[in-house]
């Protein structure tokens, strides 16, 4: 039986906050799918609406994030280098790193997992897992940070305390970023063809080989792009470490704690040249993303 | 195929992921429900109606909804554009409006606090003009705006590609104008996307917790958010207090999760 209505709720289908589409076209106006719109004929319509846009990102977005970077820098490359190579900046930089590729390579194993099981495994439950996937996009961080401290902290019901531990970061870190792979691999492998594994089966492939084979190639792209977005979220995380870490410098404070820390001190250009860094490694991740993308759009 | 027989790796599969789950999903939310009205809901009720609380929900409401309606607006104003027009840099326009997802929640307050702030050049002439950007509501909004700047964008515009410009173009040649062809045609087609996008935005800017942090100063019964409340109380050692404004907004969360489930275009996201 092939999978029954693949569009109704039950079969959820991702998708969801802070997801980009990855089937079905490659992002919005596609490129190559490109129509002819009426703006020969009505120049004053998108000349205003794109002016407006453009004001609307440049007030909020673009022309801060480009002051961060010129601040930063305000005082040479060497002022930006000491303020970044000072030992608890070093540190929290690198805790966030390390923790940020601890977290991608769990949610690989563990989204990739959520989603096999949510499409085919028919579980009696699973259109409620489904929908609490997306939780930890719609609870505020802080408040994510609260529920992780009562179950994992001090006055752990269940005995585990982890709270001032770097374990405890990791924990805040795979709770925000959880549903990225999930949401990312769940509609691809709900459109693969069934047809070619039971091909495969029936010319006396393993389950193992059809996955390696057959599976494994076509949700590939859909498992890195997830993890990509994991690994970018618990990059910037905030909120929900701040409760659970602790923030002891050079220990448990990952670098947005430290960025907060400087910025409550009033010291400007540490706060700034660690977040350049940030931002930095952000845009590397964006780039690769839709490099990622890219691939996708290729091989359809 | 249906395989009913339930093989040793699949059960294996099922109890990693469903341990995984229960741990990092379930569990948190059942153990901050149980300690809120662990005893009884009276406390909780007295903890969410302090004037303090009851401040912080007033500008947390103000702050999500005016963030919400700028990205509302400017998120089917860039769909429109991204979707319906070829000009140059609409790839690069493309990639900006998806460079909050990557950005730190404080990296976006501190840089909006360096362009925006009393000392700057910006901030200083609203100050002679009476509005206060930082560590005011404006600037409250502007740090949410940013953060869920992605959302409805992203929700709006499969939908937007997917139901094409015919019927517009045919509302075109029978004469209507680019106004009347938006809110009869175009508004009317994209409305499902466009909720489930409002959603989304709203159940972000309600949480949105470390970019105000930075820009709001975090004064108590002034520009506090629930949010930020939260942490207040609880750094405050009033557990009773950060339980509730918590589990207040598990619930708004929960709500959102089923909203968006039903909203959710079908088929137009994946």
């Amino acid at each position: 039986m092939s999978p029954p209505a693949s569009n109704d709720l039950s079969a959820g289908g991702g998708g969801t906050l802070a997801v980009p589409p990855l089937t079905g076209g490659p992002r919005i106006g596609g490129g190559r799918t490109a129509r002819r719109g009426l703006s020969g004929r009505f120049v004053v319509g998108p000349t205003l609406t794109g002016g407006f846009v453009v004001l609307f990102l440049s007030v909020v977005v673009l022309i801060p994030l480009a002051v961060l970077v010129y601040k930063s820098t305000g005082s040479g490359w060497a002022g930006f280098w000491h303020q970044v190579h000072s030992p608890f900046a070093w540190s929290a930089l690198k805790l966030t790193v390390v923790m940020s590729l601890l977290v991608a390579l769990i949610n690989l194993v563990m989204g990739t997992a959520i989603a096999w099981l949510l499409v085919r495994d028919r579980m009696p439950g699973r259109q409620f897992l489904d929908t609490i996937i997306d939780l930890p996009f719609a609870l505020p961080t802080i408040v994510a940070g609260v529920t992780l401290i009562l179950l994992f902290g001090p006055t752990s019901p269940i005995g585990i305390n982890l709270a001032y531990a770097r374990s405890g970061v990791l924990l805040a870190l795979l709770f925000v970023s959880l549903p990225f792979v999930v949401r990312t691999v769940q509609p691809v492998l709900l459109e693969l063809d069934r047809d070619m594994e039971e091909a495969a089966a029936s010319l006396g492939a393993s389950q193992f080989t059809i996955f390696r084979r057959i599976i494994l190639p076509t949700i590939a792209p859909a498992m890195a792009a997830g993890t990509t977005l994991a690994f970018a979220r618990a990059l910037s995380e905030f909120g929900s470490t701040v409760l659970i870490s602790g923030n002891l410098p050079g220990k448990t404070q990952v670098a947005a704690v430290f960025i907060y820390g400087k910025i409550q001190e009033d010291s400007v250009t540490g706060a700034a040249a660690v977040s350049t860094v940030l931002l930095a490694v952000s845009l590397v991740v964006l780039v690769l993303l839709n490099v990622i993308q890219l691939w996708v759009a290729r091989r359809d | 195929m249906t395989r009913n027989r339930t093989s040793a790796p699949r059960w294996g599969l099922r109890v990693v992921v469903l341990a995984y789950l229960m741990f990092l999903l379930v569990l948190p939310v059942v153990v901050i429900l149980y300690r809120t009205f662990q005893h009884g809901l009276s406390p909780v009720f007295d903890a969410l109606t302090t004037s303090d609380a009851q401040h912080a929900y007033k500008i947390t409401a103000i702050v999500a909804v005016s963030a919400v309606v700028l990205n509302t607006v400017f998120g089917v104003a860039a769909a429109i554009l991204l979707v319906r027009h070829r000009f140059p840099g609409r790839r690069i326009l493309d990639a900006v409006i998806d460079l909050p997802i990557a950005v730190s929640p404080v990296v976006v307050g501190l840089a909006l606090t360096l362009v925006y702030g009393r000392n700057t050049a910006v901030g200083s002439w609203f100050g002679r003009h009476g509005i206060n950007i930082i560590f005011s509501l404006p600037g409250m909004v502007i740090a949410t705006s940013f953060v869920a700047l992605p959302l409805v964008v992203r929700a709006v515009g499969p939908v937007l590609e997917e139901i094409g410009e015919e019927q517009e173009q045919a509302a075109a040649t029978l004469g209507a104008s680019a106004f009347q062809r938006f809110t009869r045609i175009t508004l009317p087609s994209i409305r499902g996307a466009l909720a489930y996008g409002v959603v989304l935005s709203l159940a972000r800017s309600l949480g949105e917790f470390g970019a105000v942090a930075v820009v709001s100063g975090r004064l108590l019964g002034k520009t506090e958010t629930v949010p930020l409340y939260v942490l207040d109380l609880y750094n405050n050692f009033n557990q009773t207090g950060a339980y509730a404004a918590s589990t207040s907004l598990v619930l708004v969360a929960v709500a959102a999760l089923v909203a968006s489930r039903f909203l959710r275009p079908r088929g137009a996201m994946t």
